[in-house]
């Protein structure tokens, strides 16, 4: 029974559901403010969501009909599946294990491929387009976005992720030798969630929609409440590794359902950090310009690889003065 | 990436890179591309044969509406045709109202065309400023004409309204405002450096082949070759005015980015200086109903350059021929060239660069088959038969409905 509670309501799917669309609400509305306009009203997501969900799914008479409609739903399980991984706010995700940081990355990485089939296989020719673009820009972002998280993880010598908060935890400080990984991982971060300036898979102007052409009603709300809900995952991922948290005293209950001030608190942090990380991706979509794919590909490994690099090698050489 | 895997996109008649209906036909390889069909002909209204059918008077207004953003620069050159024909001395003043109305037209125009630009290559930001500040100059067109577009201020012989000392005293503050935000616009243009990757470097058009593509307005002019009809065959009252053509050396949509920022700062002063010479007097002179007969060729500069108009009168209160050479006509020769080469990626901007107006440019194509001899223009009746036979093949057959209604009568 407890099980099912996490897995559906807290922190499972409808939480992170309504988590997700105050996050795309709070992102456009920012986007917005910044770009001089009004902005959406605050319920916008959850309407544009219902109106997709009672639309009709049309699936082109070419395209392989199971896997255009497993595609999003393969895309939001993962997704959800990954938050279950990641500490929220006192140190203890719902379930942790050590190498659970490998897995959290890999299921984020899982819709992005679920991207590229429901792209490919919808047999449009802007829908393939779009799908090669997304698997060319997985290459350039996902290593980097990897050194990125992993020398953290490497300095706080756990591979967990819980292991990782409670070493940064009781190590606040050491948080700011991390930022220049923080950075790396955020600008991948931005390739992974297809926005300006690496939006270049669903470019408007080129390819229509990219992999999304083709997809309409249901199919496409669970695709657009798979790149919100991957927003907030993603964010939490960046604000569990690389923000320091408040080491809350008395909150070493058990994760989830706590109801103690100390719990607030915490949860209150951890849901300002995130917003500040939503806040720095819509700041990113504002003042960039789209770049190609050519020079989203010589960026990511000219610049950011080698920047997530020398966080990897600063972090060797910090680990060693600290176990000396 | 699929280097073996050739294959063809569709952009457009209908796609979001595209404002109008036009059809480029892209080869890819990967994302490179190979080769571009250009295709004309999806928005074409016939107003030229149109033109004959009316009077001058309604002509202007007709004139008026080839071009939605450059309207006022099609009647202006439409009348200046009707004008020398007529032998017609406009009024100083009106004049300068023309010119005036001319320079607002395409501080707004160019305004649009930098937001559709960023829109173009993901910069939105741009596009909802300028577009904000677009809304000032639209303003001050609403308040001096009564129109945001299609202003409806030039007559045979001068203009229909005159401007205030109040009106006069709102534009230059408005010019002002709009200075300031343009410059903040060329900051931006030479600074961002994800808008300036973008730019820089992408639809090169050397000057030998602007030459010989015969590129106009800036696209021309952003290719070194300095060529404005407001100085070279000054109209209106620009012989009167001072400023300069701008032009440079960049080559490419960067450059045609700044020459059209840079030619916003001249069209503010240009205002400026019509604020304050403007002289006093009457606006219109009455024009004859019946214009005498001749022909006639008119030069002006649009926002996206060149126009052409050409008028023949046989002595009628209506012109037996009227011909229109839109800019873009003379500029989308030049987009197969600018794209050779190039990615994807690169086509939106490439196309935007011209500051395309594909209804102005749109017109009859008539293919006439070399091998058969035979020509590919249809009828009225061909069309209609062809039609009724289209749907019977796909089940749609009305005859035995029609033969009910002929009984029923």
């Amino acid at each position: 029974m407890r099980e099912l509670f996490n897995i559906i309501v807290f922190p499972g799917f409808i939480f992170l559901a309504l988590f997700g669309f105050a996050a795309e609400y709070f992102d456009r509305r920012m986007h917005a403010r910044l770009q001089n306009r009004k902005g959406p009203p605050w319920f916008q997501p959850v309407a544009d969501f219902i109106k997709l969900i009672s639309k009709e799914d049309l699936i082109p008479s070419d395209a392989n009909a199971g896997m255009f409609r497993m595609a999003p739903i393969v895309a939001l399980a993962s997704t959800v599946t990954a938050f279950l991984y990641i500490p929220l706010w006192n140190g203890k995700a719902l379930y942790s294990f050590n190498g659970d940081v490998i897995v959290v990355l890999y299921f984020l990485t899982i819709p992005t491929m679920a991207i590229f089939i429901g792209g490919w296989y919808s047999t449009s020719l802007f829908a393939r387009l779009g799908s090669v673009r997304a698997i060319t820009q997985l290459f350039a972002y996902e290593v980097p976005l990897f050194i990125g998280i992993l020398s953290a993880a490497l300095l706080a010598d756990s591979w967990s992720l819980a292991g990782i908060v409670r070493f940064y935890n009781s190590h606040p400080l050491l948080f700011i030798c991390n930022i220049p990984g923080f950075v790396v991982s955020l600008v991948a971060l931005l390739g992974k969630l297809e926005r300006v300036p690496f939006d270049i898979p669903e470019a408007e102007t080129e390819i229509v929609a990219g992999a999304f052409t083709e997809y309409s009603g249901r199919l496409l709300a669970f695709f657009r409440m798979t790149l919100a809900i991957e927003m907030v995952v993603g964010a939490s991922l960046l604000a569990a590794v690389f923000l320091p948290t408040v080491a809350v005293p008395g909150a070493s209950g058990s994760a989830g359902t706590g109801l103690y001030p100390a719990a607030f608190i915490g949860f209150g942090v951890y849901l300002i950090e995130v917003f500040f990380i939503v806040a720095l991706i819509s700041l990113a979509r504002t003042i960039f310009a789209r770049l190609r794919l050519d020079q989203m590909v010589v960026f990511c490994w000219k610049f950011l690889a080698p920047l997530g690099i020398a966080q990897l090698l600063l972090n060797l050489y910090l680990k060693g003065l600290l176990t000396r | 990436m699929h280097e073996s895997h050739k294959f063809k996109i569709p952009i457009g008649p209908q796609h979001p890179a595209l404002k109008e209906p036009e059809s480029f036909s892209v080869a890819l390889k990967g994302e490179k591309i190979l080769g571009v069909e250009i295709r004309l002909g999806y928005n074409h209204r016939g107003i030229e044969k149109a033109c004959e059918e009316r009077t001058y008077i309604q002509d202007i207004y007709l004139a008026e509406r080839i071009c939605g953003i450059c309207s006022h620069s099609h009647s202006s050159c439409f009348i200046q045709c009707v004008e020398e024909l007529a032998g017609l001395e406009v009024p100083k003043r009106g004049l300068f109202i023309r010119t005036l109305i001319g320079e607002l037209e395409r501080v707004h125009s160019h305004f649009l065309w930098l937001g559709v630009a960023g829109h173009e290559v993901g910069f939105d930001t741009l596009l909802m400023y300028t577009w904000r500040d677009r809304e000032l100059v639209m303003d001050l067109l609403a308040g001096l004409t009564g129109n945001r577009v299609n202003y409806g201020m030039n007559t045979i012989g001068g203009v229909r309204r005159d401007v205030t000392k109040e009106q006069l005293r709102k534009i230059k503050e408005t010019v002002d405002v709009l200075e300031e935000r343009t410059m903040y616009y060329i900051k931006i243009a030479t600074s961002e450096p994800t808008l300036i990757n973008r730019l820089s470097g992408v639809g090169v058009l050397s000057r030998e082949d602007t030459l010989s593509l015969d590129a106009v307005g800036p696209t021309a002019r952003a290719s070194g070759v300095s060529r404005d009809v407001r100085r070279d065959d000054p109209y209106a009252a620009y012989a009167e005015l001072n400023f300069y053509v701008i032009t440079d050396d960049h080559c490419d949509v960067y450059g045609r980015t700044i020459v059209r920022v840079k030619e916003l700062l001249e069209s503010f002063k240009i205002i400026r200086e019509i604020v304050a010479k403007i002289p006093e007097g009457p606006i219109a002179v009455k024009a004859p109903r019946r214009i005498p007969a001749g022909e006639a060729l008119s030069r002006y500069e649009a926002p996206r350059g060149e126009d052409m108009h050409y008028v023949k009168s046989n002595g009628s209160d209506k012109p037996e021929r009227v011909k229109v050479r839109a800019p873009t006509l003379a500029n989308v020769q030049a987009v197969k060239h600018m794209l050779k080469d190039r990615y994807l990626a690169d086509l939106p901007i490439v196309i935007a660069a011209i500051d395309p107006c594909f209804s102005c440019t749109d017109r009859m194509v008539r293919l006439d088959r070399m091998d058969k001899g035979q020509s590919d223009v249809i009828n009225w009746k061909q069309l209609h038969d062809y039609s009724l036979g289209w749907h019977r093949e796909h089940g749609v057959d009305f005859s035995s409905l029609n033969e009910r209604l002929k009984k029923a009568l």
